[in-house]
């Protein structure tokens, strides 16, 4: 696959030339100010970036499906309530809205615990349909929303306002101490997984043949369900939720690349939504100073593509 | 499950719903027919009763047509995105006509609502992999898309905490003049009982129809447009209340079949019963405040859900 | 050689397979038959580690398959089931490559280059090597699974109903080709049948199962009777020898 190589290169130097674009478009010689800001912003958008891509092309070949994302499983509603909760019980001047360091560790514990009870429950027996599994864990996100809702509600209008700002994923005002936690954590996850990706690429086969050739078939699904939950988890204690950002990304990268090897379509999806990104934010806050945040605008583009999705597929039967 | 103990427990729930609150109204006032008790009879309680009535059977209905024209058995407002298109139409109905009236409202919101869940029927007529559990988690999908639609609308117009207030469902606000809507549901439940022989034919599959004569395409439609009036009326007047459509006829059919004509009355009277009681333990839980329909349906309804879920596996497994 | 003990796999209230016992006979194809519901794939899935036994065991060269590292079993046991639903686009050489896997952990070496090569070679499917799986009609995919199968270079292989929605031509092709994998290579081949005739014709022994139950194990010569027969499917069925086949009548024309 040479012309895959080619078209990865392509993507590299688009990245480049973006990323200098974001960073030294008008930044008229603040160098001490300015930069650092924008480089961390940078780095926090190529962390979410290389997350969410990881874990959704990982976990799309875990559940057989290429229309669902990990951030369905009820994840994002779990860190609504959090953030919700905190405001209605503490007020918006608390601590632990006001510390960031706090405030991300409890999102991302309370998330990957979440996740990790849900997989505990759920594959006790042998060979539970993960379908089953993404059900429950949809419902109980269900769940938390009417939970969310209704403090919502309650809250002082003026208080409202810091909820909704956590609603939105923003790379706006990211602390740096923060990014490189970040950071430690995605490459960690990153690194145990790509051990794993040739066993993925037999994955695709469908369970009866994976274990035919030797992989240890419930013993990768759990372990990448994990490691997607702790990636989508960081990102949106980072910068908070993009639901269906990843949807996009994957699925452009299957259709650039055409294959079926993990090694590429991973890569390729992470490089799309750096792309998306890094051109995104560049877009918005440099040539259109729109006051939207991104990822208001990324999911409802995401979603409308989800609906293209779903009537390609059935088109295509 | 019995018509008759159904019927029963209606009534004395009914009469339970019309008593309990923050005003203590024993039967005795209402002999004076001016006495303030009476009142807050007539303006609050009554209507309050009618509405959840009302809501409860027409959700529980709406959910049953669709699970039967669409052969499965998770499908319903809350799982197919319906609920979630009424909402964008609602808020597409309060940001164009900011002045329009409720029955202006009303047809745009059902406009959406029948566009929505069209959509997903098409999606789940032609989707390759029909597998039970699927298929609801598309449609949850499909309606968290919706969502995020009108959230980015709502963000642009800045009214989020209005349309969370707007959608959730809350019995409190009902009053003598805000809940008239929902008679359109009367007629509605009537026509789908004589429909319902259809309705079943419908839902044993295209060419089984056509063998016996009827028109196919025309039955499936006319049953999603009573499913997104119900929808409409129900979201507008109270708001969303979810679950109700998807556990209702799942139990019922557990003792009943899927025999619609025969199981429409159990369906609509457990609809309305199921709602009243999540109604009064809401308002008894933090008296004198109230927990909010949406919340207590939301929690009783997802557990339910929950267990009726791992029983059908448990059963399917056999 | 592999030897199945006093297997039993319940689901629900209903033994699916109940302490069933047969030994399969290495260089031989053995024909698993019986009604449906007998248990045949149940039984199958066991033996190849797909699915967990409730109890007994299954010993292959007599260490029980539970032992094996998942990797050093998948060099000496192969399965193919029936039902191969995938959403992702494969050529068929890309397929044949994954059976592979268990020597080379996806980076395949010259070795194995010419092992797929040859398993192309086997299956007929050289010409068409670089086709995408869904192109190709159900005969032809078939033979691409196999061919994996074959890539895999296994002592066994297991085949759950392998004829499965093809026609009659491509059914014989199928079967002749793992006379041959018997015959030439010195495989072992297991394949669960629906239709009585193929495995009459085709396998040196037949095991035949009724409500989880082996109720006749032997040489194919031994079952194939008509009284044999009628233990097994509860019909009444004349035998007709035809070049040296013998052919189950099993038409009942009055």
């Amino acid at each position: 696959m040479r012309s895959n190589k080619v078209k990865i290169i392509i993507m590299l130097l688009l990245i480049a030339v973006l990323t200098v674009l974001y960073v030294f478009q008008d930044l008229n010689g603040s160098y001490h100010y300015a930069l650092p800001r924008r480089l961390i912003k940078v780095l926090a958008m190529a962390l979410t970036g290389v997350a969410i891509a990881y874990a959704t092309v990982t976990f799309q070949t875990i559940s057989h499906n290429r229309i669902l994302t990990p951030s369905i499983m009820g994840l994002d509603s779990l860190y609504m309530l959090v953030q919700t909760a905190i405001i209605f019980i503490f007020g918006s001047m608390s601590v632990l809205i006001l510390s960031q360091m706090l405030n991300f560790f409890i999102s991302l514990i309370a998330m990957v615990v979440f996740a990790l009870l849900l997989y505990h429950f759920m594959f006790k027996g042998d060979g539970q349909p993960i379908y089953f599994l993404l059900l429950v864990g949809i419902i109980v996100g269900t769940f938390l929303g009417s939970l969310t809702t209704f403090l919502q509600v309650l809250i002082d209008p003026n208080e409202f306002m810091n909820v909704q700002d956590k609603m939105f994923a923003s790379f706006n005002n990211v602390n740096s101490d923060l990014v490189w936690i970040a950071l430690l954590i995605v490459v960690g996850t990153i690194a145990i997984g790509w051990t794993k990706l040739k066993e993925l690429d037999v994955l695709t086969l469908g369970r009866d043949n994976a274990r035919n050739l030797g992989v240890n078939y419930d013993g990768v699904v759990r372990t990448m369900l994990v490691l997607s939950a702790i990636l989508i988890a960081t990102s949106t204690a980072l910068v908070g939720p993009i639901t269906f950002f990843g949807l996009i990304v994957a699925n452009l990268s299957y259709q650039f690349f055409n294959t079926y090897k993990h090694s590429v379509t991973i890569t390729g999806a992470i490089l799309f939504s750096l792309i998306a990104l890094i051109g995104g934010q560049w877009v918005i806050e440099r040539v259109f100073s729109f006051s939207t945040t991104l990822s208001v605008i990324i999911n409802f583009i995401g979603g409308i593509y989800f609906i293209y999705l779903l009537l390609k597929e059935s088109r295509s039967s | 499950m019995k018509k008759r103990y159904l019927f029963i427990a209606l009534i004395l729930l009914s009469l339970l719903s019309l008593f309990v609150g923050v005003t203590r109204i024993s039967p005795v006032d209402l002999l004076d027919f001016n006495s303030e008790e009476t009142q807050i009879f007539l303006i609050s309680r009554v209507p309050r009763l009618v509405a959840i009535v009302l809501a409860g059977m027409g959700m529980a209905i709406a959910g049953l047509i669709m699970q039967s024209l669409s052969r499965n058995k998770f499908v319903s407002p809350t799982t197919a995105g319906t609920l979630d298109a009424t909402k964008l139409g609602i808020l597409v109905s309060m940001m164009i006509f900011v002045n329009a009236t409720m029955l202006e409202r009303m047809i745009v919101a059902f406009i959406f609502a029948l566009a929505g869940t069209l959509l997903f029927m098409q999606i789940l007529n032609r989707i390759k992999f029909k597998d039970a559990i699927f298929i609801p988690l598309i449609g949850m999908m499909f309606g968290n898309i919706l969502n995020s639609i009108t959230t980015f609308f709502a963000y642009k117009a800045d009214i989020i905490q209005n349309l969370s207030t707007w959608m959730q469902g809350d019995f409190s606000t009902i009053l003598k003049g805000r809940y008239e809507l929902l008679y359109i549901s009367v007629p509605i439940l009537i026509i789908s009982y004589f429909y319902a022989n259809r309705f079943t034919v419908a839902g044993m599959g295209e060419d089984f129809a056509k063998n016996l004569g009827i028109g196919y395409k025309r039955i499936v439609n006319f049953g999603l447009i009573l499913v997104a009036l119900i929808s409409v009326t129900v979201v507008l007047t109270v708001g969303v209340i979810p679950f109700v459509g998807l556990i209702i006829p799942n139990i019922i059919s557990i003792f009943k079949g899927d025999n619609l004509q025969k199981t429409l009355p159990h369906t609509a009277m457990l609809g309305a019963v199921f709602l009243l009681f999540c109604d009064i333990l809401g308002r008894l839980i933090i008296y004198p405040y109230e927990i909010s329909i949406s919340l207590m349906v939301g929690v009783l309804g997802s557990a339910i859900f929950l267990v009726l879920l791992i029983r059908g596996r448990a059963y399917a497994k056999q | 050689m592999i030897a199945v003990k006093e297997l039993t796999k319940v689901f629900g209230k209903k033994k699916v397979v109940d302490t069933v016992n047969v030994t399969i006979h290495p260089g031989k194809i053995t024909s698993f038959i019986g009604p449906n519901g007998a248990g045949k794939s149940t039984l199958l899935s066991m033996v190849s580690r797909l699915m967990n036994a409730d109890s007994g065991e299954v010993l292959l060269d007599s260490s029980d398959v539970k032992a094996f590292k998942s990797n050093e079993f998948a060099k000496r046991v192969s399965i193919l089931k029936q039902s191969n639903f995938m959403n992702v686009r494969l050529t068929i050489r890309e397929l044949v490559s994954f059976g592979r896997f268990p020597y080379s952990k996806g980076r395949l070496t010259s070795e194995d280059e010419k092992m797929v090569d040859q398993a192309l070679d086997y299956m007929n499917l050289v010409e068409m090597q670089d086709s995408f799986l869904d192109e190709l009609s159900g005969g032809q995919r078939q033979r691409a699974f196999i061919a994996m199968v074959i890539a895999q270079d296994t002592e066994y292989v297991l085949l759950d109903e392998p004829l499965n929605n093809l026609d009659m031509k491509h059914s014989v092709q199928i079967m002749r080709i793992l006379r041959r994998l018997v015959d030439d290579l010195g495989k072992t081949v297991v394949i669960v049948l629906h239709d009585i005739n193929f495995a009459s014709v085709y396998s040196d022994r037949i095991v035949a199962l009724k409500d989880g139950r082996v109720v006749k194990d032997g040489p194919t010569n031994d079952i194939i009777n008509t009284e044999s027969l009628k233990d097994i499917y509860d019909m009444n069925i004349p035998i007709q020898e035809i070049n040296d086949c013998r052919i189950c009548v099993y038409f009942d024309s009055k």
